[in-house]
C-alpha cells in the first residue's frame, strides 16, 4: 500500500482577518486538517483600532491544492481577503532574524566581519558573545546563519516571513 | 419579561453596512438570556430543541412561561441536533438548538458535524461556565468553541453581554445565507444573567467580513449557455445546492431543463429537485446509483454540475469520471470548485439566481438534436437496473426490502410524504425506489452518514409541518442509535411514523464485508434485538410487525390509518444486497448489478478506500 505524496511548489500567502478570539486557531486548524503546510506564519494587528490583523503564510503544494487553501481560507468568516504574492507579482520577503554567536579571537573577529558584510547590526554584546539583528529575504537569512555555524553560534530566533507586492497598488 | 419594539427590516438592514452605531439597538434593561430570547423571537423562530442544564438555567427560566418559543425537550442532545436538521430541511428554516456546557455540548457535536457537511442551516446555543471560570477546568467545562471549530461554517464565544444581540443577528445570517451550516454561540453563565447598559453593533457586520456572492458575472454565464446549446449529450448533474437555494430553484431548474432538453441525474442530497416522474430524469448517480445515470455521465460531452460536489460516492475513480465532458459547476462555495474534479467554466454564485440568469441568457435559442442522446440513454435504462432478485437465495419466503419501499411508496405517493432514514441499506433502497416529486421532502443524512438521524430528523419535520405524512425508513441497526427519542414524539403527540426494514445485520456493513472481506461477517449481526412492537407500546406509540409478504399492503395501511405515532418492524430478507454498487475505487462503467457475482476480496488499495 503507498501513500501518495505531491510535488510542492513555495507560495507566500497574505491573508487579512478580523482581530477576534480564535481566528489563528482557526486557521492552523484548517492547515492541519486538510493537511496543508504550514513553513512560516506571522501576525500582528495592522489598523489603528487593532481590529485587523495581516498573517503572511509561506506554504507549499501543487497549484491546485495552492487554490484550494485560497478558497479554503477565503470561506472563513473573519477572513476579508486571500492574495498570493507569488502569482500576483514581483513582491518583497523580509524576516527578521536575531542570532547569538560567542566565540573569542580570531572567530569573533570573522563573526564581526561576516556580519558586517551581510549588514547585520549587533543589538547586544559581552566580551566573549554578540547578537545581531538582521533582516532580509530568507536565502539572505540562511546563509549567514550558515556561516555563523561555525563561528560559534548559540542561539537562532527568527520571525517568520513577512510580504508585500512592489508598486504603487495596494492589494 | 420586557418586550421591546421589534425593529423593522430597513432598520435591520441599515445597520448592515454601518459600523458601530448602537441606535437601532435595544437599551431596555435586559438580560442576556432576556436577549436570547428577543432575538430568537425577531428571527422568527418557532421551536427550540433543547436540554436544560446547569449553564443554562437562566435561558430556562426566561423560556418559562413564554407563549413567543416552543421548547422541545428532547431525550439526548443528538438528538435536538438532529430534530433541529430535520425540521430545517424541510421548511428551509433554520432549526435552533440549545444546551448545556460540557456533555451537553459535546453530546450536541455530531449533530453539528452532520448539518455543517449536509449545509443545513442551524443555530445552536450552548451554555457555558462563567468567564471567570473558563480555563480552570470548572464543573462541566469544555473548549466548545475549540471543539466545534471545524465542524461549524463559524462560532463565537460572547464574553461581554453588549454583543450578545450583533452576534445572535449575524449568527443567523451566516448560517442562513451563502452555503447554509451550523453556526455555535457559546454563551457563559454570568452573561446570560448580566444586563448589558449599552449594546454595541459587533464590528463583525461589515461587509468585507462575509459577503456570498449570489449572482454570476454576465460573460460566465453566455459561455455556460453557449457551451449547453452546442452539446450534443449534455446531463444536468444536481445535488443538495438546488435545495438549498430554495423552491425557486427547483422551479427554475424545471424551466432549463425544460428549455434545453437535457437529461437529469442527481445526488442523494438533492433527491426532490427534478421530478423522478419526468421522462428525462435518469434517477441518483453515483455509488449505488442507476446504470443509466452512471452512463450518462460516462458518455456525456457537456457536464453541468448544479449545486453539487463531486463527492467520492458520486465520482467513483476520479482519473475516469465523465472523461469526455466539458464541465460547468455553478456553486456557491468557490471552495467546492475545482476542489476534486478540474473544471472547464466554475460559476460562483446561488443556485437560483444564476439559473435565472441562464435561462434569461438562453432567450430563444433551440438546443441540439437530442434524439440520439436520448436513444442510447433508453438503451441503457432498458436494462432495468433497479430489477432486483424476487426472491432472497437463502430465504425465499422473506419479504425484499426493495418491495417493501415499493409498496410504501405506492401506498403514500399521493399524501407526498416527507421522508426521513437512517444510514445503510435502507436509506439506499429508499433513495433508489421511493421516488420524489418536490424538493424538501427528502431528508437523509449524506456526508455525515449518521446512523440515528432519522427518527430525530422526522420529529424535526413532523413539527415544522404538522400536517404532513412523516416517515423515517430505518435499519433496525440504526434505529437504536437515538431510541430514546420515541419519547420525545409522545410527549408532543407527533404521528410520526418508522418503518423499520429489519434485516438482523448492519446490512451495508455486511455488504462490504461480502465484497472485500470474504463474507467474514465480523461484528455486524444485530444480536439481542428489542421487540419493537413492545418497545413502541412502552413508549405509548403503535407497534406493527410485517412477516409475511401478503402482510406488507394491510400493515402500512394499518400504520397510515393510526392517528399516532407508529413502528413498523418489517422483518425483510437477511441477505438482499443494494444494487446498482460501483465499488470503491472503480468507475462508472464498472457498475456491479444484480446477478453479478460480487462476492470475494480486494487488493490492499481498493480496501483502503472508503
Ligand atoms: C451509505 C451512503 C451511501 C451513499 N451513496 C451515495 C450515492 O450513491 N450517490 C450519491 O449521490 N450520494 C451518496 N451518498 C451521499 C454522499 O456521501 C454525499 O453526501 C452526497 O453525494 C453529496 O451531495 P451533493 O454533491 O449534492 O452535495 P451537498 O453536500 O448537498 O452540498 C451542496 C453543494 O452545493 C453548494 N451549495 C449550497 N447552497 C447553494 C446555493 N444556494 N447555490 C449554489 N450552490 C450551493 C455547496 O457549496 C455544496 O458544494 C451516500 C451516503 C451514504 C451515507
Ligand atoms: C454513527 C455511525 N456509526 C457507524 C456507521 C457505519 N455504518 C454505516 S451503515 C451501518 C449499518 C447500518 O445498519 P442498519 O441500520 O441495520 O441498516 P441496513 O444497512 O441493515 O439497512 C454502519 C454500522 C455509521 N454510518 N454511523
Ligand atoms: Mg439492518
Amino acid at each position: 500500500m503507498k501513500i501518495a505524496h505531491d510535488n510542492a511548489e513555495r507560495h507566500v500567502l497574505t491573508v487579512t482577518v478580523d482581530n477576534e478570539p480564535g481566528i489563528l486557531a482557526k486557521i492552523t486548524g484548517l492547515f492541519t486538517a486538510r493537511g496543508y503546510n504550514i513553513d512560516s506564519l506571522t501576525v500582528a494587528d495592522i489598523s489603528a483600532d487593532h481590529a485587523i490583523s495581516r498573517i503572511t503564510i509561506v506554504t507549499g503544494g501543487p497549484p491546485q491544492v495552492i487554490d484550494q487553501i485560497e478558497a479554503q481560507l477565503d470561506r472563513l468568516v473573519p477572513v476579508h481577503g486571500v492574495v498570493d504574492l507569488t502569482t500576483a507579482g514581483p513582491h518583497v520577503e523580509r524576516e527578521l532574524a536575531l542570532i547569538k554567536v560567542t566565540g573569542t579571537g580570531e572567530a569573533r573577529v570573522e563573526a564581526l566581519r561576516v556580519a558586517d558584510i551581510f549588514r547585520a547590526s549587533v543589538v547586544d554584546t559581552t566580551t566573549e558573545s554578540f547578537v545581531f539583528e538582521l533582516t532580509g529575504a530568507p536565502d539572505k537569512i540562511n546563509s549567514f546563519v550558515a556561516l555563523m555555524r561555525e563561528l560559534g553560534l548559540v542561539e537562532v530566533g527568527r520571525s517568520g516571513i513577512v510580504g508585500m507586492l512592489r508598486g504603487a497598488e495596494g492589494s | 419579561m420586557q418586550t421591546a419594539p421589534e425593529p423593522s427590516k430597513t432598520e435591520k438592514e441599515e445597520h448592515v453596512s454601518d459600523h458601530p452605531h448602537p441606535d437601532h439597538l435595544k437599551t431596555d434593561q435586559q438580560s442576556g438570556a432576556a436577549i436570547l430570547t428577543q432575538c430568537l423571537v425577531d428571527q422568527g423562530v418557532e421551536f427550540v430543541f433543547g436540554y436544560p442544564g446547569g449553564a443554562v438555567l437562566p435561558i430556562y427560566d426566561e423560556l418559562f412561561g413564554d407563549e413567543r418559543l416552543r421548547h422541545i425537550l428532547v431525550r439526548h442532545e443528538a438528538g435536538a441536533a438532529h430534530a433541529a436538521e430535520g425540521y430545517a430541511r424541510a421548511t428551509g428554516k433554520p432549526g435552533v438548538v440549545l444546551v448545556t456546557s460540557g456533555p451537553g455540548a459535546t453530546n450536541a457535536v455530531t449533530g453539528i458535524a452532520d448539518a455543517y457537511m449536509d449545509s443545513i442551516p442551524m443555530v445552536v446555543i450552548t451554555g457555558q461556565v462563567p468567564t471567570g471560570l473558563i480555563g480552570t477546568d470548572a464543573f462541566q467545562e469544555a473548549d466548545t468553541v475549540g471543539i466545534t471549530r471545524h465542524c461549524t461554517k463559524h462560532n463565537y464565544l460572547v464574553k461581554d453581554p453588549a454583543e450578545l444581540q450583533s452576534v445572535l443577528e449575524e449568527a443567523f445570517r451566516i448560517a442562513t445565507t451563502g452555503r447554509p451550516g451550523p453556526v455555535v454561540v457559546d454563551i457563559p453563565k454570568d452573561v446570560q444573567i448580566a444586563v448589558p447598559s449599552r449594546r454595541v453593533a459587533a464590528k463583525l457586520t461589515a461587509s468585507h467580513r462575509y459577503a456570498p456572492q449570489m449572482a454570476a458575472p454576465a460573460e460566465q454565464v453566455i459561455e455556460a449557455v453557449e457551451m449547453i446549446a452546442a452539446a450534443e449529450r449534455p446531463v444536468f448533474y444536481t445535488g443538495g445546492g438546488v435545495i438549498n437555494s430554495g423552491p425557486e430553484a427547483t422551479r427554475l431548474l424545471r424551466q432549463l431543463q425544460d428549455i434545453t432538453g437535457a437529461p437529469v441525474t442527481s445526488t442523494l442530497m438533492g433527491l426532490g429537485a427534478f421530478p423522478s416522474e419526468h421522462p428525462d430524469w435518469l434517477g441518483m448517480l453515483g455509488m449505488h446509483g442507476t446504470y443509466e445515470a452512471n452512463l450518462a455521465m460516462n458518455k456525456a460531452d457537456v457536464m453541468v454540475c448544479i449545486g453539487a460536489r463531486f463527492d467520492d460516492r458520486v465520482t467513483g475513480r476520479l482519473d475516469a469520471f465523465s472523461p469526455d465532458s466539458k464541465k460547468i459547476h455553478i456553486d456557491i462555495d468557490r471552495s467546492s470548485i475545482n476542489k476534486v474534479v478540474p473544471v472547464e467554466l466554475g460559476i460562483v454564485g446561488d443556485c437560483s439566481t444564476v439559473l435565472g440568469q441562464m435561462i434569461e441568457s438562453w432567450g430563444a435559442r433551440k438546443p441540439q438534436d437530442l434524439g440520439e442522446w436520448k436513444a442510447r440513454i433508453a438503451g441503457w435504462r432498458a436494462r432495468e437496473c433497479l430489477a432486483y432478485p424476487e426472491k432472497s437465495a437463502k430465504d425465499p419466503s422473506a419479504i425484499m426490502p426493495q418491495k417493501a419501499v415499493e409498496r410504501l411508496r405506492a401506498l403514500t405517493h399521493k399524501r407526498d410524504p416527507i421522508i426521513t432514514t437512517e444510514v445503510g441499506q435502507h436509506q439506499m433502497w429508499a433513495a433508489q425506489y421511493f421516488g420524489f416529486e418536490q424538493p424538501n421532502k427528502w431528508l437523509t443524512s449524506g456526508g455525515l452518514g449518521t446512523m440515528g438521524y432519522g427518527m430525530p430528523a422526522a420529529i424535526g419535520a413532523q413539527l415544522g409541518c404538522p400536517d404532513a405524512l412523516v416517515i423515517d425508513i430505518a435499519g433496525e441497526a440504526s434505529i437504536q442509535m437515538n431510541i430514546q427519542e420515541l419519547g420525545t414524539a409522545s410527549q408532543y403527540r407527533l404521528p410520526v411514523k418508522i418503518f423499520i426494514l429489519n434485516n438482523e445485520y448492519m446490512g451495508m456493513v455486511r455488504q462490504w464485508q461480502e465484497l472485500t472481506y470474504e463474507s467474514r461477517y465480523s461484528n455486524s449481526y444485530s444480536d439481542s434485538l428489542p421487540d419493537f412492537v413492545k418497545l413502541a407500546e412502552a413508549y405509548g406509540w403503535t407497534g406493527i410487525r410485517i412477516t409475511e409478504e401478503s402482510e406488507l399492503d394491510a400493515g402500512i395501511e394499518a400504520m397510515l390509518a393510526a392517528d399516532g405515532p407508529v413502528i413498523v418492524d418489517c422483518m425483510v430478507a437477511k441477505d438482499a444486497n443494494c444494487l446498482p454498487m460501483i465499488p470503491s475505487g472503480a468507475a462508472h462503467t464498472e457498475m456491479l448489478l444484480y446477478g453479478d457475482a460480487h462476492e470475494g476480496t480486494m487488493d490492499d488499495e481498493a480496501k483502503a478506500l472508503v
